[in-house]
């Protein structure tokens, strides 16, 4: 059959799709959480304040099955109801800020496939994005066939930089100078 | 900086590309299927998509997979737009349903939906939009339902306005609802609008002719459908939406 085409998801999706604390897919409290966060930029540099990421990822033991929560409602006044701040549900979704700036609170993915680097998947939205784009971030150096397809520049866009112990930073790049490398599953 | 862009600049380059694509198309070549991230009549896109080919990769593991939703994440009143105050929001009630298939016509199922719209009024309730509509007091124009077994998706809402938007001078999208769905893999997302049928602004429309291939336009345009229809309360629209995705997520049973 042929595919529904996509369209950008628009100024206005702000009060449909981000939900408080959507980025903080580590349970509250938890000794392993990690923070990754960053800009997104377009092709003149500048950042995005309405850019949607969405992130999911295999668990520490690397298992990608996932659990409903993340976007739990209260079913008495229908309000956000947040996560239950214990199940790891694999899937976090954050706005940009006016800055352009997002951060995903989460714990490290473990392997999906026994020796390759895990890594999670990013999901990138815009306004004048007319379809969303897929990008990766790895938190620990390694190489898996598709590290080593990519030039050091190229693949230095999906390795996330160290900035402190447990803090990385992360920039996305639409366009331009260090284009973020964007994927297509075949 | 030169003078304001206009409608007919905006018409002209729509027409150039049409023509780009017909001449392609009467060449022997496929007609699009997807959207075209870099389409310049749609002055946003023009710094926001990337010039480099995307890589492709068949390591997918991770999204080979995706998020799971269940009964925590919607409430029985999240698919009724119009419940969501204490009174009924103004404008013309109607209903949205269909089914959410992959490539291989499989129905993807327990999977999150989510829409959001302007109000009759083409108002968003968002503080950003400040197009001099009224905003509806009853009307927020948010939704989420699960697909069932069949991949069916429903709501019941209020038909949105067009609205205004300055990509250019007397720059007005056509009505249309924001959909996202999920698939069964994170590499099936889709975030597209669903338009009505008919309606006289889609040959203005950048974002809309951004699909430059006529039939693909068409899978975004949903359908009246008369028995849809409530006596005495709302009208219905079917809008059946097939999801894109790896080969991986068609060819294999099982997933
Ligand atoms: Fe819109």
């Amino acid at each position: 059959m042929k595919p529904t085409p996509s369209q950008t998801v628009g100024p206005f999706f702000g009060y449909a799709l981000p939900q408080a604390g959507g980025g903080d897919l580590a349970p509250a409290g938890h000794p392993d959480a990690v923070v990754v966060h960053g800009h997104v930029y377009d092709g003149a540099g500048d950042p995005i304040p309405d850019a949607l990421l969405e992130f999911w990822q295999a668990d520490p033991a690397g298992s990608l099955t996932g659990k409903p929560g993340s976007m739990r409602r209260d079913h008495v006044d229908g309000s956000f109801a947040g996560r239950d701040g214990v199940r790891f549900t694999g899937f976090a979704r954050v706005a940009t800020d006016a800055d352009g700036h997002w951060a995903l609170r989460t714990l490290p993915p473990g392997a999906a496939t026994p020796g390759r680097p895990p890594y999670i998947s990013v999901c990138v939205f815009a306004r004048g994005l007319l379809q969303h784009l897929y990008t990766r971030v790895y938190l620990e150096p390694g190489t898996d066939p598709l590290l080593a397809s990519l030039d050091p520049g190229r693949r230095a866009t999906l390795l996330a930089t160290p900035e402190s112990p447990g803090v990385y930073t992360h920039d996305i790049r639409l366009q331009g100078d260090g284009e973020t490398v964007f994927l297509d599953f075949g | 900086m030169g003078d304001p862009l206009t409608q007919a600049d905006i018409d002209r380059e729509i027409a150039d590309i049409g023509a780009a694509v017909a001449k392609a198309v009467a060449a022997g070549e496929p007609e699009p299927e997807r959207v075209t991230r870099d389409y310049p009549p749609y002055r946003s896109s023009l710094l926001r998509h990337p010039r480099h080919p995307l890589i492709l990769t068949e390591e997918a593991e991770v999204e080979l997979r995706g998020p799971v939703f269940g009964v925590t994440d919607v409430t029985d009143l999240d698919r009724d737009l119009t419940l969501h105050h204490t009174g009924e929001p103004l404008g013309e009630r109607i209903t949205v349903t269909g089914r959410i298939l992959d490539r291989a016509g499989r129905p993807v199922r327990g999977q999150l939906v989510e829409v959001w719209q302007a109000n009759a009024a083409g108002r968003y309730a968002h503080q950003r939009d400040q197009h001099p509509a009224p905003l509806d007091p009853n009307f927020t124009g948010t939704g989420r339902c699960l697909t069932d077994d069949e991949g069916r998706y429903s709501f019941v809402t209020i038909k949105p306005g067009a609205y205004p938007w300055k990509n250019h001078v007397n720059a007005w999208r056509p009505a249309h609802i924001h959909f996202s769905i999920f698939g069964t893999a994170f590499a099936q997302r889709l975030v597209t609008q669903m338009y009505f049928p008919n309606d006289p602004l889609f040959p203005y429309d950048p974002i809309y002719n951004s699909v430059t291939g006529e039939a693909a336009r068409q899978r975004m345009i949903a359908r009246y459908d008369h028995d849809l229809s409530s006596p005495e309360w709302s009208l219905g629209y079917r809008w059946d939406i097939v999801l894109d995705g790896p080969s991986a997520t068609w060819m294999e049973e099982g997933r």
